[in-house]
């Protein structure tokens, strides 16, 4: 049986690791190599790095890092930030990278999710959304996160692009629920819900996890493949091998340390 | 040292196999002709594409008939597991041939999610030396969306759905339909004993 994965999300900035609460306030959290290998010795199932700063200032991820990750870790990961054309992405998974996820530049030229699954396989194709409640009750994404000034929002219905990303090639869709992230009050299982019954291919949540009883929370009620989180994990509150024996023994299966 | 070569057929996880057999203590050549392939001792065709941009890929590059007369061991990764059976459901791609059996698309259904990702449990079939120290549930990372039918040459077996095969071993010929690069502790294992097995 598939186990649930954990998944550390690591915000990295001009090649530190860095969290904000609400995508505001970036604090300095260490080295990307260090953090990663120290989530993988805890037993986090994947990582996730977000280069935040990519798409906002105009600019592809910077490979360095990835190589340098990809020589030490021995679990999978996936990079997000700035990846908008194939050769870019190829660049990025001969870094070592597993996957790249494609947001804010999806959601511009919709056609790069087939040419990336085209190319390397949707398998390595990862969607992922920014997401928010608006006032009319409808969720509705949200570009270029990284940088609060520079967000936009294309009017587009979260569930509309959940659908049209798969039709067009993702093989897997993170879904930030940005309502929800970084205050650590469980992550936002009606949205979840709702994106599920529309997502054949593997989801991960994204956003609000603060103790072990969320990702419990999410994998029962939400039935997401993976639970992403940062600020739970970058503060010590939560631990991984901790947060595993608790899943365990309420019959979650996660992956033997 | 042995000499390990890494076939170069465009798969993008050719890096991340490469730093795995680094940390192995081995440093692969990554090659694409004919010769440097013959040479090696040991060769590995990993694989992280389609079947069929694989395949073509090996055709330009004039590798088929090589890589189907090697005698020293192979291993596929992944797709290049798949490309050792006789063919493929994915665009309908006649495989390299060297063990029998047809890969086919595994079917998403009520809480099954295609492609298969993630890391999942190892049910070993036979004792093999390729599974030295495989204690049978151990997990490995998945990323795939086809898999191989159970055949004799399976030689451990994981399910999804349906049950396919996740190592294969005839001979020479090895395979591991995940990704040992990414399978932590269980990865490192398989390959170590890719390195020591005779063929």
């Amino acid at each position: 049986m598939l186990a649930r994965r954990i998944i550390p999300c690591l915000d990295v900035r001009d090649g530190r690791v860095v969290k904000g609460v609400r995508f505001r306030d970036h604090v300095d959290m260490g080295d990307i190599v260090e953090l990663a290998l120290r989530y993988r010795d805890e037993g986090a199932d994947e990582l996730v790095f977000y280069d935040i700063s990519a798409t906002p200032q105009g600019r592809s991820v910077d490979r360095g890092w990835v190589e340098r990750v990809s020589a030490q870790l021995d679990i999978p990961f996936c990079v997000a930030g700035g990846i908008r054309d194939v050769d870019t992405a190829r660049a990025v998974l001969h870094a070592g990278a597993d996957k790249i996820s494609i947001n804010s530049p999806a959601l511009e030229r919709p056609a790069l999710i087939g040419e990336l699954a085209e190319a390397f396989g949707v398998q390595c194709v990862v969607v992922g959304i920014d997401s928010l409640r608006e006032p009319d009750g409808e969720w509705r994404v949200r570009t270029h996160t990284g940088d609060p000034d520079r967000m936009r929002a294309p009017k587009v219905r979260t569930l509309d692009w959940v659908v049209e990303a798969q039709r067009l090639g993702a093989g897997e869709i993170v879904l930030n629920c940005m309502d929800s992230d970084g205050v650590r009050r469980g992550y936002d299982i009606e949205q979840l819900r709702a994106v599920r019954a529309l997502c054949s291919v593997p989801l991960v949540a994204s956003g609000g996890a603060g103790e072990a009883a969320h990702f419990e929370a999410v994998f029962r009620e939400a039935d997401v493949d993976g639970a992403l989180a940062a600020s739970v994990f970058h503060s010590g509150k939560l631990r991984i091998p901790e947060l595993k024996r608790y899943l365990r023994g309420r019959g979650v299966e996660v992956r033997d340390d | 040292m042995r000499r390990v070569v890494l076939v170069d057929a465009g798969g993008a996880n050719l890096g991340s196999v490469r730093y795995a057999l680094r940390r192995l203590g081995v440093e692969p050549v990554l090659a694409c002709d004919a010769e440097a392939i013959r040479l090696a001792d040991r060769v590995v065709l990993p694989g992280v594409s389609t079947a069929a941009t694989v395949m073509g890929r090996l055709r330009e590059l004039g590798l088929v008939e090589t890589l189907r007369g090697l005698r020293q061991p192979l291993l596929g990764v992944c797709v290049g597991m798949q490309l050792l059976f006789e063919h493929s459901e994915e665009d309908d791609t006649a495989c390299l041939g060297l063990l029998p059996g047809r890969v086919r698309r595994l079917r998403a259904g009520e809480g099954l999610r295609v492609p298969h990702m993630g890391w999942n449990r190892l049910r070993p079939l036979r004792g093999d030396p390729l599974l030295a120290g495989f204690a049978g549930g151990d997990h490995a990372y998945f990323v795939h969306g086809y898999a191989a039918d159970v055949t004799a040459d399976c030689i451990a077996s994981t399910s999804h759905g349906r049950e396919f095969a996740a190592v294969v071993r005839r001979g020479n010929v090895m395979g591991a339909q995940f990704h040992p690069e990414r399978s932590a502790g269980a990865g490192a294992r398989l390959l170590a004993n890719f390195l020591q097995v005779d063929p």
